[in-house]
């Protein structure tokens, strides 16, 4: 009697377990998931910035080369008045070149906070690269429906102390394991960036948006588009990208 | 002497028009010159009473690594409020964004005691304020912004460790104050609704001195005198009284090109008058003499002249002031809507003795051909 009593029960447990499996995994693992997708050894991306102003928008055009978490070297080709302005960012610091001045300058401080040329991105906004699921602890709070698509919501909630955002909150596609949307708070709660994700496309097993729309929720406006035009993963950048001396080239 | 000065004042008088001109473009030197000098010892005096009263105090004990001037010393020019201090302000300074109607403006908070005698910035209206986080703003800060008084705004700031956080701040107050670096750009709030936000606790970027401070040196810490702070104000009057200095070398130089001309006039068509000053025995010197002091006689008129008219019109000046334009007052610099200029001793008797001496200069240099001339040739009337 009792063993088939413990049958049954480890029936039941072990069709509850595979079912929870099927249907809510563990945050911890969709970040996971996301961070594999969004994130790579290194990528070259061409793209596109549409920055949304009062009258008109502006497009800025350029090719950014990074490595790891920590280099990144953008060229910017479009508009002329932008072209030939470089920037390279190594660990925690930044420099621009700007060839109207012939000159590099270190940005730190309060610089880092203003706006990346004209857009609703900061220099800090776009030097943030760490890995969620090493910095936030996640909880999936529900399951929503962006777009026909079926997303868990989640709520991700600072584990280190020096990172930009507190808490933010991510609408994750279940089929994809991508975020669709995802709101960035202060830590008094209140909303501070929204940043959507559109046109997800496959490359090298990977899903990665197409288009992004950054949005500083405390302004007026229609916010920042980035669009990726071209983009490849794990390729070989050679060594001289991530050198300052490059900039002046 | 008597015979010189009755010599002098029959031939300027007889001279009629010519010496009215002379005199009266010399008195109009003399007047503008002091007009506006007295427009910048009032500017100077104006700046500095102004900058002791609400920016500097009696001096500022300021953070080793925080220098004013440098908004990227804001991060690091902070330490712990030293121990056993008495007569200092604490400050502690910080960045943040405000968004006003929807627009993002880069702002500096700034956290002052709000039982502080130091300066005259309104603090007392951050005292049992009913909102949460009550702020006082100056009036260019007010129009930049376009907030008045009881307009909420919210605030956007980093903490410590560089986590962004937000929050509604209250305007209670807006100050009138001629100092920018106090007020453009500039948000005040209580030093220890600061430390809450921000977690910086006990910290300050710099202090302002009273007049009980009696300074000690202080590991981390540098004291400036106030002096020492003034000095960049003296040194941007100065800088502005030398440029205006070609104004009054123009207008000298006018005025004494009038005398020179004159008096070279006159050398050359009184020879007879030369010649029988000679012949009756008078020395040559004697003779540059009256000549010179004719010319420099202008000067002395001038005065008289620039006395009648200049003396009620500098006087009403002085009461009505300068009105400065709204531009000027935007470029940063302590300059009050109107500058009252001062008339000081200095200023008056320092241009009385420069147009005297000058004008003596110029009335001589002509006469000098007195002592070459022949006077028997001067007397038949040969023009030499």
């Amino acid at each position: 009697m009792k063993l088939t009593l413990k049958i049954i029960l480890g029936f039941f447990v072990s069709v509850n377990l595979f079912s929870q499996n099927k249907t809510f995994p563990t945050a911890t693992s969709v970040i996971k998931k996301i961070d594999f997708n969004m994130l790579s050894k290194s990528q070259i991306i061409n793209s596109e910035m549409i920055v949304y102003g009062k009258r008109k928008s502006r497009t800025i055009r350029s090719r950014g080369y990074s490595e790891g978490l920590n280099k990144n070297f953008t060229e910017y080709l479009y508009p002329e008045r932008e072209k030939g302005t470089k920037m390279l960012r190594l660990q925690d610091r930044l420099w621009i070149y700007s060839p109207s001045t012939d000159r590099i300058i270190q940005l730190s401080g309060h610089l880092l906070r203003q706006s990346l040329m004209g857009s609703d991105l900061s220099y800090e906004d776009m030097m943030e690269e760490r890995k969620l699921s090493e910095i936030y602890n996640a909880t999936i709070v529900g399951e929503e429906k962006i777009e026909d698509r079926d997303v868990w919501k989640m709520e991700l909630t600072a584990l280190v102390d020096d990172i930009n955002y507190f808490k933010r909150i991510l609408w994750v596609d279940k089929q994809r394991y991508v975020p669709l949307k995802e709101d960035l708070f202060a830590k008094s709660g209140e909303l501070l960036k929204r940043i959507s994700f559109y046109n997800y496309k496959k490359t090298d097993g990977r899903w990665y948006p197409r288009k992004m729309n950054y949005r500083d929720m405390l302004k007026n406006g229609k916010g920042t588009d980035f669009i990726v035009n071209e983009i490849k993963f794990n390729v070989s950048i050679p060594d001289q990208y991530f050198l300052k001396s490059t900039l002046k080239e | 002497m008597k015979l010189a000065f009755t010599l002098s004042i029959k031939n300027i008088f007889g001279a009629k028009l010519r010496t009215f001109l002379n005199v009266f473009v010399l008195s109009f030197s003399f007047v503008v010159i002091i007009g506006l000098k007295g427009v910048m010892d009032g500017w100077d005096d104006q700046a500095r009473r102004d900058s002791i009263n609400w920016q500097f105090g009696q001096g500022q004990l300021i953070h080793e690594d925080y220098d004013p001037l440098d908004s990227f010393t804001i991060l690091d020019g902070k330490g712990l409020i030293p121990e056993n201090i008495s007569g200092l302000t604490p400050i502690l300074v910080h960045q943040a964004s405000i968004y006003p109607q929807g627009r993002m403006l880069g702002a500096t908070i700034k956290g002052i005691d709000l039982s502080q005698k130091s300066v005259l910035l309104p603090t007392k209206a951050l005292i049992n304020s009913k909102y949460n986080y009550p702020v006082i703003i100056g009036k260019r800060m007010a129009e930049s912004s376009k907030l008045s008084i009881g307009d909420e705004v919210l605030i956007r700031w980093r903490d410590k460790n560089g986590t962004y956080d937000a929050n509604r701040i209250t305007v209670v107050d807006i100050f009138d104050s001629n100092v920018p670096a106090i007020d453009s750009g500039q948000i005040w709030m209580s030093i220890e609704t600061l430390w809450q936000i921000t977690g910086l606790n006990n910290q300050a970027s710099f202090f302002i001195a009273d007049k009980n401070y009696k300074h000690k040196p202080i590991n981390f810490w540098k004291f400036n005198s106030q002096e020492e702070l003034l000095k960049p104000i003296s040194d941007l009057v100065a800088q502005k009284n030398g440029s205006q200095s070609v104004i009054y070398f123009l207008l000298l130089t006018i005025a004494l090109l009038a005398i020179f001309d004159t008096q070279v006039l006159s050398v050359f068509r009184r020879q007879s008058e030369i010649g029988t000053y000679i012949a009756l025995g008078m020395t040559r010197q004697k003779v540059i003499g009256i000549f010179t002091f004719e010319g420099s006689l202008y000067s002395v008129l001038a005065l008289i002249l620039a006395t009648i008219y200049g003396f009620p019109l500098l006087a009403w000046f002085a009461d009505v002031g300068f009105a400065v334009p709204p531009a000027d007052q935007k470029m940063g610099i302590p300059i009050a809507d109107t500058i009252f200029p001062i008339f000081g001793l200095k200023l008056v008797f320092g241009t009385i003795f420069l147009v005297l001496f000058a004008s003596t200069v110029v009335s001589f240099l002509p006469t000098r051909k007195i002592s070459k001339l022949d006077p028997i040739l001067a007397l038949k009337g040969k023009k030499q």
